[in-house]
C-alpha cells in the first residue's frame, strides 16, 4: 500500500496497464514528454517509449477518431482530453462512431478505448474549464460513464475500464484530484495523504464498473451522488445533523439501481447532486428511476441540488458551485416535506 | 470620406445547369503517358506538379502507354473487367431491388468502378479499408460473397448485420473493410489511427482511408491529414472526385484551390491525381501508394477525377440539378469500356466473348438474388429478430436494456 493523491493513483492505474499489456497506449494533448497539464501521464513515456505515450495535435476529433482505429486494429487506447469542456469537437467520433461500431457491425468491429477527462469546477476555470458534460455521455447508448470520487476507486475503476471490451468515458473530477473537497472553499483541503481512500495498492486491482459504494450510512435520507458532490455530501450531512445516507455512485452508466431502490426504500427521502446544470441532467434520470421503482415508499417529493441553468460562471464561482450549504437546505427541505 | 466599396458575396456556381449545354472545358486531361513516375521515396516538395495534372495510362486508342503502363498480366486485366462488369450487374440487379420495394434504399457505382476495384489489387491481405459508400468494388474484387451483400442489402434474417444497419453499409473485418458508418469522413481519420497502430506495432499492414470530393470540407478530412502529417501513418488517403456532392457541385468544397489533390501540399504529403475511370491508372497509382506506405514513408494522397454517372441515392433525381446529358459529355469515358477496348487491342478479348461474359455475370447476380431473397427481403419473409435491437450495444448487455428487452416482449 502506498499514499497517492488522485492524480498518482490515475497514473498508476495507466502504468500498471502498460506494463501489464503492450497494446495499451496512451496519448493526448502535452501527456508526452511533459506529462500533461495536471500531470496524470508524467514518466510513461520516459517507461514506455514515445510510441506507447506521446503527444497528440491539439484536435479532439482527430484524438478520437485515431484512438478508435487503433482500437480497430486491435490496441487499448487510453487517451487524455485535457479538459471535459473541450470533448465536443469529438462528440460525434464518441457519440456515432465510438458509442456504435460494435452494434453496427454485429460484433465484427470493436471499440475498447478509455476517454480519461478532468471534469467539474472549483478551480476558477471560467465556462471553459468546469464543465460536467455527464449526461451528454450518459444520453448515448453504448457508453459507459464513471466518475471516481477518491484515489482508490480512481485506479481500480480505470484499470478496469482500460480493461473493458467497450469506449468508456472517464471523467475525474479536477478539484479532488490533490484531495476530498467538500466546497468548503475558503479552507484548505485535507491531503489524499490523510485519507483512508487515499491508501492505494501499488499493483494491479480493479473495481467492478456498475457498482456504487454507500460512503456513509444513515436512516434520514439518501443522498445520490457522485464525484467532488460526494465529499460535499458527506459534509452537508455532519454540519446538519441529519442521519443521510450518502451513495456514491461511482459508475453512472451502468448503474447499480439496486443500491439506490434499496436505500429509498429504506429512508423514503432520496435528495440527488450534481454539480452539472439542472435541466435534463443526470439526476433527472435519477429522480425518475427513484420515483418509478420506489414511488409507494416515498416520504417528500424527490430534490435535486445542482448547478444553475447557466453557463459556469467565473467569479461567482461559489454562488454557482452545489456546495455543502445549498446541500444542506435541501436535506432540511426534504426532511420536512 | 472616401468612398468605400461595398462587399459582396462570392457563391460558387457550375458551368451548366439542367436545360444548357454540358461544358468540362475547364478540365484539362493530360496526353494518356505524359505525367512522370517518380521513384517512391521521393520528396513531396518535388512532386508538387502531379497534384495538378492528371495520370492516364489508356489513351483514345485504347492502347497503355508511359511510365504507369505496363504492371498487370493479361490474367489481372481480365479480372479487373470481371469485377467492374459483376459491380455494375450487381448494382442494376440492386436497383431494380429497391424499386420492387425489396429494400429502403441503395447507392450504385456507374461510372466510378474503377476506381474501388483496381485500388483493392494494390493492397494484400490484412490491409484495411475505411470505406465510404461507394466502394463496394474493394469486396467484389476480394471475392467477398455477394449474397451476404444482398442479405446486408435486404435486411434479412441472414443479414450478418441483423438488420441494425442501412443497405449498403457493409462490415468486413476479413475482407479488410471497415464497417460504414453513414457519417461523412468520420472513418477517415480512423484510418489513420489504425495506421498509426500498425506501425506502433511494427507491423507490415497498412490502411486506405475514403472520402468523396463533397466531404473534403469536413473537418475529420483536415483532422486526418494532420495526423498523417505528424505521424507518417501508413496510410492511403483516398479523395474520390465524382464532380457531384448529391446536388452539390464540386466548386463548394473545392473553394478556391486548384484541386483536392493540392489540399495536401500544406500538409507535406505527397498528392496525386488520377483518372479515375482508366483501370490500369488507378491500379498503378494505388500501388505506388501502398509501396510508399510500406516501406515506411508515410502517407500519400491521391485524387481519383471521375463522374457519378447515376444519382447520389435512390433519394435523388440528377435532372433537377444537372444536365441529363452531362454523363455522356464526361471526358474521361467510361471505365468498363475504356479496359474492354484496351483487352481487345492486346488481342485478349473480344466483343463476343464480352456478351458471353455479360450473360454468366447476369447469371452469378440472379443465382446469388435468388438464394438472398430466400431468406427474405425488407419487407417479406424472414427478419431479423426483434431480440438483435438488444443485442450488442454492449459486449455484456447491462440491466437496464435487459429490462427493455423484456418490456418489449422478448
Amino acid at each position: 500500500m502506498a499514499r497517492m493523491t488522485m492524480i498518482e493513483a490515475v497514473r498508476s492505474a495507466m502504468d500498471v496497464s502498460m506494463g501489464r499489456d503492450d497494446d495499451v497506449v496512451v496519448f493526448g494533448e502535452d501527456v508526452g514528454y511533459f506529462g500533461g497539464v495536471f500531470r496524470c501521464t508524467q514518466g510513461l513515456q520516459a517507461k514506455y517509449g514515445k510510441t506507447r505515450c506521446f503527444d497528440a495535435p491539439i484536435n479532439e476529433s482527430g484524438i478520437l477518431g485515431t484512438a478508435i482505429g487503433m482500437a480497430a486494429y486491435g490496441l487499448k487506447p487510453c487517451i487524455e482530453i485535457q479538459f471535459a469542456d473541450y470533448m465536443y469537437p469529438a462528440y460525434d467520433q464518441i457519440t456515432q462512431e465510438a458509442a456504435r461500431i460494435r452494434y453496427r457491425s454485429n460484433g465484427d468491429f470493436t471499440c475498447p478505448i478509455v476517454v480519461r477527462m478532468p471534469t467539474g469546477g472549483g478551480i476558477f476555470g471560467g465556462q471553459t474549464h468546469s464543465q460536467s458534460p455527464e449526461a451528454l455521455f450518459t444520453h448515448v447508448c453504448g457508453l459507459k460513464v464513471i466518475v471516481p470520487s477518491n484515489p482508490y476507486d480512481a485506479k481500480g475503476l480505470l484499470i478496469a475500464a482500460i480493461e473493458d471490451p467497450d469506449p468508456v468515458m472517464f471523467l475525474e473530477p479536477k478539484r479532488l484530484y490533490n484531495g476530498p473537497f467538500d466546497g468548503h472553499h475558503e479552507k484548505p483541503v485535507t491531503p489524499w495523504s490523510k485519507h483512508d481512500l487515499g491508501e492505494v495498492p501499488e499493483g494491479h486491482y480493479t473495481i467492478p464498473i456498475g457498482k456504487a459504494e454507500v460512503r456513509r450510512p444513515g436512516e434520514a435520507v439518501t443522498v445520490v451522488a457522485y464525484g467532488t458532490m460526494v465529499h460535499v455530501a458527506l459534509a452537508a450531512a455532519e454540519e446538519t445533523g441529519i442521519d443521510a445516507e450518502v451513495i456514491d455512485l461511482r459508475s453512472l452508466l451502468p448503474l447499480d439501481l439496486d443500491t439506490i431502490v434499496q436505500s429509498v426504500k429504506k429512508t423514503g427521502r432520496c435528495v440527488v447532486v450534481h454539480e452539472a446544470t439542472l435541466t435534463s441532467g443526470f439526476g433527472g434520470e435519477v429522480a425518475a428511476l427513484v420515483q418509478e421503482h420506489c414511488f409507494y415508499h416515498l416520504e417528500a417529493p424527490i430534490v435535486r441540488v445542482t448547478g444553475w441553468d447557466t453557463p459556469y460562471p467565473h467569479a461567482q464561482e461559489w454562488d454557482y458551485f452545489p456546495g455543502p450549504a445549498r446541500v444542506g437546505r435541501a436535506l432540511k427541505e426534504v426532511m420536512e416535506g | 470620406m472616401t468612398d468605400v466599396p461595398h462587399l459582396s458575396l462570392h457563391v460558387p456556381e457550375p458551368a451548366v445547369r439542367p436545360g444548357g449545354q454540358p461544358d468540362f472545358s475547364t478540365v484539362k486531361i493530360p496526353k494518356a503517358g505524359s505525367v512522370p513516375r517518380p521513384p517512391v521515396d521521393v520528396a513531396p516538395e518535388d512532386v508538387r506538379d502531379l497534384a495538378y495534372s492528371i495520370i492516364r495510362v489508356l489513351n483514345r486508342d485504347g492502347e497503355a502507354v508511359g511510365p504507369w503502363a505496363g504492371l498487370l498480366s493479361d490474367e489481372e486485366l481480365l479480372a479487373g473487367l470481371r469485377n467492374m462488369m459483376k459491380l455494375r450487374a450487381f448494382d442494376a440487379r440492386m436497383l431494380m431491388a429497391q424499386r420492387q420495394g425489396k429494400t429502403s434504399f441503395y447507392m450504385q457505382h456507374l461510372g466510378e468502378e474503377a476506381v474501388s476495384c483496381a485500388f483493392r489489387k494494390a493492397l494484400v491481405k490484412g490491409d484495411m479499408n475505411f470505406p465510404t459508400y461507394r466502394q463496394a468494388g474493394l469486396l467484389i474484387a476480394d471475392d467477398y460473397p455477394m449474397v451476404e451483400m444482398m442479405n446486408q442489402i435486404y435486411s434479412n434474417e441472414a443479414d450478418p448485420l441483423r438488420g441494425r444497419q442501412l443497405p449498403i453499409m457493409y462490415s468486413s473485418k476479413e475482407h479488410g473493410f471497415f464497417t460504414i458508418s453513414g457519417n461523412l469522413a468520420t472513418q477517415y481519420v480512423q484510418a489513420v489511427g489504425w495506421a498509426m497502430a500498425s506501425a506502433i506495432k511494427n507491423d507490415t499492414k497498412i490502411a486506405a482511408a475514403w472520402i468523396g470530393d463533397g466531404s473534403t470540407a469536413e473537418s475529420d478530412f483536415h483532422s486526418a491529414l494532420v495526423f498523417a502529417s505528424t505521424y507518417k501513418a501508413p496510410v492511403i488517403l483516398n479523395i474520390v472526385n465524382n464532380q457531384w456532392a448529391i446536388s452539390t457541385f464540386q466548386g463548394i468544397a473545392r473553394g478556391g484551390s486548384g484541386t483536392f489533390a493540392a489540399r495536401g501540399l500544406g500538409f507535406g504529403i505527397p498528392a496525386l491525381r488520377v483518372d479515375g475511370n482508366d483501370y490500369l491508372a488507378v491500379y498503378a497509382v494505388a500501388k505506388w501508394a501502398a509501396e510508399r506506405a510500406r516501406q515506411n514513408l508515410g502517407p500519400t494522397l491521391i485524387e481519383y477525377v471521375t463522374y457519378r454517372v447515376g444519382a447520389h441515392s435512390t433519394s435523388d433525381d440528377p435532372s433537377a440539378y444537372r444536365p441529363k446529358t452531362e454523363s455522356e459529355a464526361w471526358p474521361l469515358g467510361d471505365p468498363v469500356l475504356r479496359l474492354k477496348n484496351h483487352l481487345i487491342m492486346r488481342g485478349i478479348w473480344s466483343e463476343e466473348r464480352h456478351v458471353q461474359s455479360e450473360a454468366e455475370i447476369l447469371d452469378e447476380v440472379i443465382q446469388a438474388q435468388k438464394e438472398a431473397e430466400s431468406h427474405g427481403t425488407l419487407h417479406a419473409g424472414g427478419k431479423p429478430s426483434v431480440r438483435d435491437i438488444f443485442e450488442g450495444v454492449y459486449a455484456e448487455m447491462p440491466a437496464h436494456i435487459r429490462r427493455q428487452r423484456q418490456k418489449a416482449g422478448y
